[in-house]
């Protein structure tokens, strides 16, 4: 193969150099990795904090920090890890990295937006560490900011909201740039059913984005303005009605769960086929699965308030269709384990990350039905049982997904291998740690342990010491898996090469790193994504 | 780049983005529609206290500067470029007309004493603090928009008058006759459930 320059070598716009080609730059695949950077300086943050939290609550009472600290502490966990994490971390960098690869473009269709959708993010970040030092310090009133409290604390509160706002623009500005991508760039050879499966949910995702984003907007600024001039609009004493805060915050954080878990869908069914040298099972059926959760995870919002006071209808309502939207996220387990089943598998560190996936994934969804029916949700509502449900969903969920994606995609972004062995190491002491972390906490909510307290009760030590040991094992696991692939970055590299896993859409169709257009020669669309024929016929040498 | 632009695309992302902004009011319209459900009356009684000469006036005004946009699009395009910077130029006045009148209107309420969290608010009626509230942060965020309207006026002028702006590449006035259409068409819901409420 001829070598042309990769986009490392080819600056955009031409004649940049040195820091300002990558500050200043158009090209999707720089900004990917802009993007890679900044957030995982603020996941080792976001983690670093959620173990301090945890050796917290390792014993009783005080431990290493005050009440206070750890109201803070928690709010800023949940802040860095929502807003600053697991919304942006799959679609801003492989979504922009991979996305017009995938469609077999160039680049996304407003390049300079998706810089300023960069900077935004950038100065929302910054927004939250000023917010840390002045006036008053961190929030401490959780990633929620319900009202009355966010109101009447002397917590710096509108700067976060502020910043929250900001990134809030900042991620639908990505989607709008990738709705219009998809529509208006993709190759003319490409029907939509012949889009791959990551893309696709990226285009779910990026609807989800648009229609929800602004409700948090709105509502953030209604917060501002009540600290700023205390029209009273949520204030009971002046007419206003706290609940309809509830409503407005959970009418786009809801949605916005579904931000965060389907573009983590979307990698696991490029992997699962890949290392199974299969079709996938129901390709069909992921897509509308896809748009499926899109549409009635916007329907579900007010399951987070059954005890907050709602007319039983209302909960019957909402519980109803809570349980709906657990029939797309199965179809899309079963069409992953059918696609394994009866395959030549192949063992690779991203295939064991997207197994751990769906495990872990499916425990989270499942404990979400406990969660949404509302017979059982009164009892475990604002306890430890909500906190490991979540925690099973957005970090075995999402979180795994990233890091499968990690594994799977660093040897295209950066064209170097990494370790498998410390990869396979690194995955099982996260799991193993994982496990122990919160499987405990699901037992200590239904013990009745509420969530978001500083110190409990004597009954409850055996369930946190096993937790935090766990939250040391998988801080462990999680911090070596970093440093496996950071190492694989060293001067002595061992070069990848264009396809080194026998995947068979179009970014392993072009060198590893990608050139500054992504390809040479005009993209060959196949029929149907999930061919592999080829790959079968001359199957890569690793 | 010397390939023609996408104006097709260019239409796509900016229609989503109004979509986002309809979103962003369609917040405060479901604030509004809960508080009007519990305070009916009181809604109906504050409506009575606004102006609904300055009201009427301010449509009119935005409905003008509305259809000035529009035919600034279409005189570029026919190559008319002195005739379009008059049409934008009417525009962008009548934004400021908009924005004087509101300045008086909301200047006469603080004389009364209606303002967030006067007195005279926070000890009557819950359902009036609440309908001023909104009526507050309801034309306040408009308000916001007529002014980010007003500049994206103010840029395509400037544009239009370097000649960067052309009858082949007009995207940006496009755009922004668009943001200013919705502007106009977020007032059209405004100013009945504020004004003419009965």
């Amino acid at each position: 193969m001829v070598t042309t320059p990769s986009f490392y070598e080819t600056p955009s716009p031409p004649g940049t150099v040195g820091i300002k080609s990558w500050l200043l730059t158009h090209d999707h695949k720089r900004l990917g990795l802009m993007y890679l950077w900044a957030i995982l300086f603020w996941f080792v943050i976001g983690l670093t904090i959620g173990l301090l939290l945890r050796i917290e609550l390792m014993t009783m009472g005080r431990t290493i920090m005050s009440a206070a600290v750890y109201n803070s502490a928690f709010t800023l966990h949940g802040v860095i890890m929502i807003f600053l994490f697991v919304i942006p971390v799959i679609p801003a960098i492989f979504g922009n990295f991979f996305l017009p690869i995938q469609l077999g473009t160039d680049d996304v269709f407003f390049p300079r937006l998706n810089l300023l959708s960069w900077y935004l993010y950038m100065f929302g970040g910054l927004l939250a560490i000023f917010s840390l030092f002045t006036a008053g310090g961190f929030p401490d009133t959780g990633w929620t900011f319900y009202v009355p409290f966010s109101i009447g604390t002397k917590h710096n509160v509108p700067l976060t909201v502020f910043a929250a706002f900001i990134l809030g623009m900042s991620s639908m500005l990505t989607g709008l740039n990738f709705i219009t991508t998809v529509h208006r760039k993709r190759s003319p050879a490409m029907g939509w059913l012949q889009i791959p499966l990551f893309t696709w949910s990226l285009y779910a995702t990026a609807w989800v984005q648009l229609l929800a984003t602004p409700v948090i907007s709105i509502t953030l600024l209604l917060v501002i303005a009540e600290r700023l001039f205390s029209i009273g609009l949520f204030d009971p004493d002046k007419g206003g009605d706290p609940i309809l805060y509830q409503h407005l915050f959970w009418m786009y954080s809801h949605p916005a769960v579904y931000v965060m878990i389907l573009p983590g869908m979307g990698v696991i069914s490029e992997i699962i086929p890949t290392f199974s040298r299969k079709a996938i099972f129901g390709y069909r059926a992921i897509v509308f699965s896809s748009m499926g959760i899109a549409i009635a995870g916007s329907l579900v919002w007010a399951h987070h308030m059954f005890v907050s006071g709602m007319s039983d209808t209302a909960v019957f309502v909402f519980s109803l269709l809570t349980f709906l939207v657990a029939i797309p996220s199965a179809i899309k387990v079963f069409s992953w384990v059918s696609t394994l089943y009866k395959a030549s598998i192949e063992m690779t560190p991203p295939l064991l990350y997207a197994l751990i996936f769906i495990y872990l994934f499916s425990v989270g969804g499942l404990t979400g039905l406990v969660l949404g029916s509302a017979g059982t949700n009164i009892h475990v509502h604002d306890t430890h049982f909500v906190v490991a449900h979540f925690h099973f969903t957005m970090l075995g969920g999402t979180g795994f997904a990233f890091f499968a994606a990690l594994h799977y995609w660093w040897p295209k972004m950066f064209g170097v291998m990494y370790n498998f062995r410390r990869a396979y190491i690194a995955a099982t002491l996260a799991t193993v740690g994982f496990m122990f972390h919160f499987v405990p906490m699901f037992i200590l909510g239904l013990q009745g342990m509420p969530r978001r307290s500083y110190d409990y009760l004597p009954q409850f030590s055996q369930g946190n010491q096993l937790a935090t040991v766990g939250g040391v094992l998988l801080f462990s696991g999680i911090i070596l898996m970093l440093i496996n692939l950071m190492l694989s970055l060293r001067k002595n590299r061992t070069a990848a090469p264009a396809n080194p896993w026998g995947g068979c859409t179009l970014e392993w169709a072009i060198p590893s790193p990608p050139p500054l257009h992504n390809f040479i020669t005009e993209p060959k669309i196949k029929e149907y994504p999930y061919d592999f024929s080829d790959i079968l016929a001359n199957p890569p040498k690793n | 780049m010397a390939r023609q632009p996408d104006q097709t695309g260019i239409r796509i992302g900016m229609w989503l983005f109004l979509y986002t902004e309809i979103i962003l009011f369609g917040g405060l319209f479901v604030l509004y529609a809960v508080y009007f459900y519990d305070y009916s009356s009181d809604f109906a009684k504050g409506g009575k206290e606004l102006n609904r000469i300055i009201g009427s006036l301010n449509t009119i005004i935005l409905l003008v500067s509305s259809c000035t946009v529009a035919a600034s699009i279409t005189a570029i395009r026919q190559e008319a470029k002195k005739f379009c910077l008059l049409l934008l130029a009417t525009s962008f006045l009548c934004g400021v007309v908009f924005l004087i009148n509101k300045y008086f209107e909301w200047g006469h309420k603080f004389a009364h004493d209606i303002y967030p969290n006067s007195p005279t608010l926070t000890s009557g009626p819950h359902g009036q603090n609440i309908f001023f509230g909104l009526y507050y942060v309801i034309t306040g965020l408009h308000g916001l928009h007529v002014l980010i309207g007003m500049t994206l006026l103010g840029l395509s002028f400037v544009r239009v008058y370097q000649n960067k702006i052309t009858a082949q590449r007009f995207s940006l006035l496009e755009n922004s006759g668009l943001y200013w259409h919705l502007v106009d068409l977020i007032w059209i819901f405004v100013f009945p459930l504020f004004y003419l409420i009965l």
